[in-house]
């Protein structure tokens, strides 16, 4: 039979490195002129903390952190049918033989993400094995316009670009609107910092997005359609274009697919790194080769959008759902997730978890469930303290909350929001404070200026914010904070302004204690904040080894070996850390 | 940047084949400062006049459109750039510490290049390589799980590059 070695090629394992491993495997085989071994790169499997990854189909054995170097003994084990035991992972002293039996899958339900890992991602005829294309054909040769949103509408998605708007009722919308001319755009400008499901989607699965936009053409009635993505993701771009050559081939792109009426052509437009343009409207304007400043609605997109056309915008995780919920009925789909939020949702862990990486778990999945059994907990025997969600529109989620059931609605009642789905975990040495003021900064970065709210109050905020992390925070300015805060909130045109301060509001809301110690003890609980905690060498302890001296980045360590203790220039300290890991003895501490 | 036009600009190849490609398109700007931008690192004032002309859009509308977009640069960037990602997962591990001591090492700020026009330095916004926090790249070299000593090291082997 024949057998597949699949290397994940996606960001994460590039970068270390994977393209290497698959120049190698082939070398190996062809020294070895064995045959019926197929050496393929494919999308992300999600565990980008054990990349990079190589999975042998069709056993599905699954190794991790695999080198260069063990090309050749992978290669063995394939042909005499052994393991290369050093590779496979290890859960409570087993090693663990297929990819599906690790924990890191267990409560994990692939539906946008069913193709990253199991098919070639720049091979089309992989993606028509796994029914694609299928969707479509039923769509444009079995269903009227009206069947197609009925089941959407059906399937009970939602908007996964982060205000979870149902899917089905923004088709029916732009269907409505009377128009010779219609676009359907693709929102692939995930800008979220810490969300990178939409790029793991085009870069693992292009073709789903090709199919789904196609779909949602026939459904409104559009022919032509647009992918926003970011310049900063260089290989989704690469094969998203691949995918669109290839689907023009087989004909399932251009004039009259599948020998109907339909045609439907896909263009791509690259972002210029503005957050902002992942607003709806801004990106029309930047695809339009404005400046991406985002426009005042109504009109909404669905009357008046793209070249003055109705336009439907959808995001790509969104997008990514479309030819499986047509393909198996909208009620296969809502019977999936909670009330209100059907299906299920991809979320992008990272922070200080154990699993990095993408999963996709259904709607109403607890935060618990996600952060310790998929996610692995928290490293290092530190404890949780508080996730962020959401991204800059999101909040701080504490522990409190870690049995809530993660939905559109819940998440929303507790100051957090679904946004992009990025979840990064924080443990216990994280300072609150510093996190609101993090987010504030990147706000006054990418604020676009339009209007005055959101331009000068996230900067009059970010001030405030800077001076109590510096130990200069007064009286009543917690209170200031909220005051901006909510003005901001109900002043700002678009929802970059309009959520911008939901980091700050979560943070006073669950750690205000912590605010209070930066204002009036001047002090930072975590001993995050670098103006309020210095690095100290405990002359007692220090064996006057000079490892930290020669560590420090900054030369700020001053002494000789065995001369008397060393001793930290405070000045030149850039509170780093790396003398404390480096330092043999424990002799220094962050006070 | 060797042709010249009539006004005496001094106009890349690459960016008269990019206003050529583009012209008449709907939204030529963004994809004609994209080719320019790729191919000589910053977008100067001469090719701006010259897609300007060529495109038919005010000088003004491109010098704003230039100056919205991070992507675009007025100024040109060292030999090496680094981007040192600032995202909210490389942040949680240490990503502004990364930042101070490339700016202490090289002595520039976010967005300066050096004087021996070897390095620049961009903070910038997640790229999603967040498995790999904190990440650093390096024109286009991306470098996972940096630790302030590794950085020393990658500044070093550039360095000596030259």
């Amino acid at each position: 039979m024949k057998k597949k070695i699949m290397v994940c090629c996606g960001t994460g394992c590039t970068s270390s490195k994977s393209e290497n491993i698959i120049k190698a495997l082939k070398e190996e085989i062809k020294i070895r002129k064995v045959k019926d071994i197929e050496v393929s790169k494919t999308g992300c499997f999600g565990f980008c903390a054990k990349g990079p990854i190589v999975v042998i189909e069709p056993e599905e054995t699954f190794y991790e952190l695999v080198k260069v170097e063990d090309a050749k003994d992978i290669v063995e084990a394939v042909v005499s049918g052994n393991l290369v035991e050093r590779l496979l992972p290890k859960e409570k002293e087993e090693f663990v033989k297929k990819w599906h039996e690790l924990n890191f899958y267990h409560k994990q339900k692939r539906i946008a993400l069913k193709n990253c890992g199991k098919i070639n991602p720049e091979n089309i005829d992989e993606y028509i094995e796994e029914k694609g294309y299928k969707a479509l054909e039923k769509a444009v040769k079995e269903m009227s316009q009206e069947d197609v949103i009925n089941e959407v509408l059906k399937s009970g998605l939602r908007g996964r670009g982060g205000a979870g708007f149902p899917t089905g009722k923004k088709w029916q919308f732009a269907k409505d609107s009377v128009s010779d001319i219609k676009y359907v755009v693709c929102n692939a400008d995930e800008g979220d910092p810490g969300a990178f499901m939409d790029r793991s989607i085009l870069e693992g699965d292009p073709h789903s997005i090709i199919e789904a936009m196609a779909i949602a053409g026939f459904a409104i009635g559009a022919s032509e359609g647009y992918v926003y993505v970011r310049a900063e993701y260089p290989i989704a771009v690469n094969r998203l274009e691949i995918a669109i050559e290839q689907a023009k081939e087989k004909k399932v792109l251009g004039n009259n697919i599948f020998g109907t009426d339909f045609s439907f052509d896909i263009k791509i437009r690259l972002g210029a790194g503005a957050f902002v343009c992942g607003e709806e409207t801004a990106l029309l304007n930047s695809i339009e080769g404005k400046r991406g400043e985002p426009r005042t609605k109504p009109p909404f997109p669905a009357v008046s959008g793209l070249f003055g056309k109705p336009t439907l915008i959808n995001n790509v995780e969104t997008l990514a759902n479309i030819p499986q919920i047509i393909l198996n009925g909208g009620n296969w789909y809502s019977e999936i997730g909670t009330e209100t939020s059907k299906g299920t949702k991809v979320f992008a862990l990272s922070g200080n978890i154990n699993n990095v990486g993408l999963v996709e778990v259904p709607m109403g999945t607890t935060l618990r469930e996600i952060i310790y059994d998929v996610g692995g907990g928290i490293p290092n025997g530190k404890g949780f303290k508080a996730c962020q969600m959401g991204g800059p529109s999101g909040g701080c989620i504490p522990a409190e909350f870690l049995d809530t059931k993660i939905d559109y609605e819940n998440l929303n009642k507790i100051g957090a929001m679904m946004g992009s789905g990025g979840l990064i975990a924080m443990d216990d040495t994280k300072c609150m404070v510093n996190i609101a003021k993090f987010f504030l900064e990147f706000t006054v970065d990418e604020s676009c200026g339009k209007c005055p709210p959101c331009r000068i109050g996230t900067k009059r905020m970010l001030e405030i914010l800077t001076r109590i992390t510096e130990g200069k925070g007064k009286e009543g300015d917690i209170e200031l904070l909220e005051e901006l805060a909510y003005s901001i909130k109900d002043a700002s045109l678009c929802g970059l302004g309009q959520t911008a301060a939901n980091p700050v509001l979560s943070t006073i809301k669950y750690f205000r204690d912590e605010y209070i110690a930066h204002i009036r003890d001047k002090k930072c609980p975590a001993g995050e904040c670098k103006a309020l905690a210095s690095y100290i060498i405990d002359e007692e302890i220090c064996k006057q080894c000079g490892i930290c001296k020669k560590n420090c980045p900054v030369d700020a360590i001053k002494g000789e070996v065995r001369q008397g203790a060393f001793e930290i220039i405070q000045d030149k300290c850039i509170k780093c850390g790396t003398c404390v890991a480096k330092c043999p003895f424990k002799a220094i501490s962050k006070k | 940047m060797g042709n010249k036009c009539e006004e005496n600009l001094k106009v890349g190849a690459a960016t008269i084949k990019a206003a050529e490609k583009y012209k008449g398109q709907e939204g030529a700007v963004m994809m004609a400062l994209h080719e320019v931008q790729n191919a000589y690192g910053y977008i100067s004032e001469d090719n701006q006049k010259y897609l300007s002309k060529e495109l038919n859009v005010p000088l003004s509308e491109i010098y704003g459109i230039i100056t919205f977009y991070n992507r675009f640069s007025l100024t040109p960037k060292g030999k090496y750039n680094i981007q040192v990602c600032l995202g909210t997962a490389c942040h949680v591990q240490g990503a502004q510490t990364l930042f101070d001591l490339v700016k202490e090492k090289l002595g520039i700020e976010d967005g300066q290049t050096t004087e021996d026009g070897l390095f620049s330095l961009e903070g910038v916004r997640c790229l999603g390589a967040c498995g790999l926090a904190p990440a650093i790249v390096v024109n286009s070299e991306v470098y996972g799980k940096v630790t302030p000593k590794k950085l020393e090291e990658i500044i070093a082997e550039y360095r000596e590059k030259k």
